[in-house]
C-alpha cells in the first residue's frame, strides 16, 4: 500500500483554496518551523455569520497540505457555529485515514480553523468559551 | 523524464551482476557445507568469491565474513570489539554523531549494559579530524568506529589518517564503508583498518549481503548463532547467490572508481551550482570532501516530504531528511550534528546520482527542483515570515559556491 490514499495526494497535488484573504474576518495560525508544519487559515464571514471564503496557507508534509486544503472544503460556506465542530477526525475520514504518525496533521488543521474563528470572535467582540480553544502555542512537537 | 537519483538508499542490480547470480539459483544450488558433489562447488564457489573479495579490499581471504548486510557487519564489528575490550577492563567506545542507525543504535544498547560512549563533533562540514580521535583515546578505550563517508551528506572521513591513530596507539578501529567503497579506494592493510563494513546493494549488487572484514587475530562474537558457517562466526546457511552477486559487483565497481569520479566531479559541480541558484538555500557538508555522487541541500520555508513526493509526480526519485520522511520528531540527525537548525532540517534535499547520470538529467533535476521550491514557498507561511522578515533568515539569499 502507498504511504498516502488517492484523496491524500489528490488533495496534496491540487489543493483547494490556496491562498490568502486581504482584510480576512479571521486568522488562525498553529504550529511552528522547529516541528516542521505550519498552518494559516483565512476566513472570510458575513453577517449572517457564514463562511464565505476560506484560504489557507502551509508549510509542511504531504499530509499537512492536504488536511488543509481537505479542512477549508469541509467549512466552505458553512455557518462559523458549525466549522467550530469539525474535529481531525472529520478531517482524517474525508481523506479516506491518514499514517498513524502523521494524524497530528490533521490536528494541526482543526486547531487552526478553531484559532481563526476566535480570532473573529476577538475582532468583532463576539462571547465565547475559552474553553472550547486550546492554546496550540503551548504544544511542543507532538505525535498524536 | 524519469531519474532515479537515490542510489545511497539503493541501486538497481546491474545486468552482468543479475547473470553472474542465475546459475546459483537453478545449477549450483547445493549447500556448501554438504559432502557431495553440487555441495562442493557451492563451497568451492564461496571461497573463491571470499579469496576475491579480500583481494579488492587488500585483505587475506580468511579475514572475509559474508553476512546479511551493512547493517549486521556493523552490528557484529561493534559487539565483537565491545566483548573483547570488556574482557581487559575497556569500556569506553569513540565515534561520531553522525553515524548510521546500524552504528548508533547498537552503541546505544551497549550503553545500557554500562559501556561509556563518546560522539565526536562533525563540526559544520561534516568531518571528524585525527586530532580528535587521539585527543579522545584513553587508556581504557575498546573501540573506534567511525564512518567512511556519511550516508546522507556524503562527506569523507580521514580514514587512514584515524587508522594510523589507532594503530599506534594499540586501539581497535572500525569503520562503516558502506556508502564510500564504490567512490573512494580502500586498502585495509595500507589504511590500518581493523573492521570494516559493507554492502552489495549500495554498489549494483543484490540486497541481503554484506562483508565484514576483520583483520586475523580479533575474535568475533557471533550475532547469529547456529552452525559453523563462515569460520563459526556467522551462522547460516551461505547465500552464495547473493555472495556471487556481491563479489562481481564489488569487482566491477572498484576497477571504475577513477573514471566513474571523474564524470560525476562534472555532474557534482553543474548540480550544486545550479542548485545554490535557488534562493535562501545552502549545500549541505564540506564541498570536498564528499563523495562525488552526493549533492545536499537545505532549503529555507520548505517541508522535504513535500519536496520529494512532488519531485516523485516529475518522475525524480531523491530523499530528504525531514522528520516527516522518517517517521520521527526530529529531522535528520546527520543535519543537526553539522549544526543545521531544526527548521531548515526540516527542508533538505539528498541527491545521490547513479555512474549513468547524464547532464540532462542534472540539469531537469536542477529545475524541478527549483520548480518546485519556489511553488511550495509560494504558499507557505514560513516563508511568507521569512520574507517578510517577522522571522530571521539562517542562510544568506545567494551563497558562493
Amino acid at each position: 500500500m502507498a504511504l498516502y490514499s488517492e484523496k491524500v495526494m489528490d488533495h496534496f497535488r491540487n489543493p483547494r483554496n490556496v491562498g490568502v484573504i486581504e482584510n480576512a474576518d479571521g486568522v488562525g495560525e498553529v504550529g511552528n518551523p522547529v516541528c516542521g508544519d505550519i498552518m494559516k487559515i483565512y476566513l472570510k464571514i458575513n453577517d449572517e455569520q457564514i463562511i464565505e471564503d476560506v484560504k489557507f496557507e502551509t508549510f509542511g508534509c504531504g499530509s499537512a497540505i492536504a488536511s488543509s486544503s481537505m479542512a477549508t472544503e469541509l467549512i466552505m460556506g458553512k455557518p462559523v457555529s458549525e466549522a467550530l465542530q469539525l474535529t481531525n477526525k472529520a478531517v482524517t475520514e474525508a481523506l479516506d485515514g491518514l499514517p498513524a504518525h502523521k494524524l497530528h496533521c490533521s490536528v494541526l488543521a482543526e486547531e487552526a480553523i478553531k484559532s481563526a474563528v476566535k480570532n473573529y470572535y476577538d475582532n468583532n467582540g463576539i462571547e465565547y468559551d475559552p474553553k472550547d480553544f486550546p492554546d496550540p502555542e503551548v504544544e511542543a512537537c507532538h505525535m498524536h | 523524464m524519469f531519474v532515479y537519483a537515490d542510489n545511497a538508499a539503493t541501486t538497481a542490480v546491474s545486468p552482468k551482476v543479475v547473470e553472474a547470480m542465475l546459475p546459483y539459483f537453478t545449477e549450483v544450488y547445493g549447500n556448501p557445507s554438504s559432502l557431495y558433489s553440487v555441495g562442493q562447488k557451492a563451497k568451492e564457489v564461496l571461497e573463491e568469491s571470499r579469496e576475491r573479495v579480500a583481494k579488492v579490499l587488500g585483505a587475506s581471504p580468511r579475514e572475509i565474513y559474508f553476512t546479511s548486510g551493512g547493517s549486521e557487519a556493523d552490528n557484529q564489528a561493534i559487539i565483537s570489539a565491545a566483548r573483547i575490550g570488556e574482557k581487559k577492563g575497556k569500556k569506553h567506545i569513540i565515534s561520531t554523531k553522525f553515524e548510521h542507525h546500524a552504528v548508533l543504535h547498537t552503541l546505544q544498547a551497549l550503553e545500557k549494559e554500562g559501556f561509556e560512549i563518546e560522539l565526536l563533533d562533525v563540526h559544520s562540514n561534516g568531518v571528524v579530524s585525527a586530532q580528535q580521535v587521539a585527543d579522545a583515546i584513553r587508556e581504557d578505550t575498546a573501540l573506534v568506529t567511525i564512518m567512511y563517508a556519511n550516508n546522507e551528506i556524503g562527506t569523507i572521513q580521514p580514514i587512514a589518517e584515524i587508522g594510523a591513530v589507532c594503530k599506534e596507539r594499540g586501539v581497535l578501529f572500525h569503520t562503516d564503508a558502506v556508502q564510500a567503497v564504490s567512490h573512494v579506494h580502500i586498502d585495509v592493510k595500507e589504511q590500518n583498518i581493523d573492521m570494516l563494513s559493507i554492502s552489495a546493494h549500495k554498489f549494483h549488487g543484490p540486497k541481503g549481503v554484506g562483508v565484514l572484514y576483520a583483520r586475523g587475530g580479533i575474535v568475533l562474537t557471533n550475532v547469529i548463532n547456529g552452525g559453523a558457517q563462515e569460520r563459526g562466526k556467522r551462522a547460516g546457511t551461505e547465500n552464495l547467490a547473493g555472495i556471487v552477486g556481491l563479489t562481481v559487483a564489488l569487482e566491477d565497481v572498484v576497477a571504475h572508481i577513477d573514471e566513474t569520479n571523474e564524470k560525476l566531479e562534472k555532474l557534482q559541480d553543474r548540480l550544486i551550482e545550479g542548485l545554490s541558484k535557488i534562493p535562501y538555500s545552502e549545500l549541505n557538508g564540506d564541498r570536498n570532501l564528499r563523495v562525488k555522487s552526493n549533492v545536499n541541500f537545505c532549503f529555507e520555508g520548505i517541508e522535504g516530504e513535500s519536496l520529494l513526493l512532488l519531485l516523485d509526480d516529475k518522475g525524480v526519485a531523491v530523499s530528504s531528511g525531514s522528520a516527516c520522511t522518517s517517521g520521527s520528531l526530529d529531522p535528520s540527525h546527520v543535519l543537526l550534528a553539522i549544526g543545521r537548525p531544526h527548521e531548515v532540517a526540516h527542508g533538505s534535499l539528498r541527491v545521490s546520482l547513479g555512474e549513468d547520470a547524464t547532464e540532462e538529467q542534472v540539469d531537469y533535476i536542477i529545475k524541478s527542483v527549483s520548480e518546485v521550491v519556489e511553488y511550495l514557498r509560494g504558499f507557505s507561511p514560513f516563508w511568507g515570515d521569512l520574507v517578510s522578515g517577522k522571522r530571521p533568515h539562517v542562510f544568506a539569499e545567494h551563497t558562493v559556491a
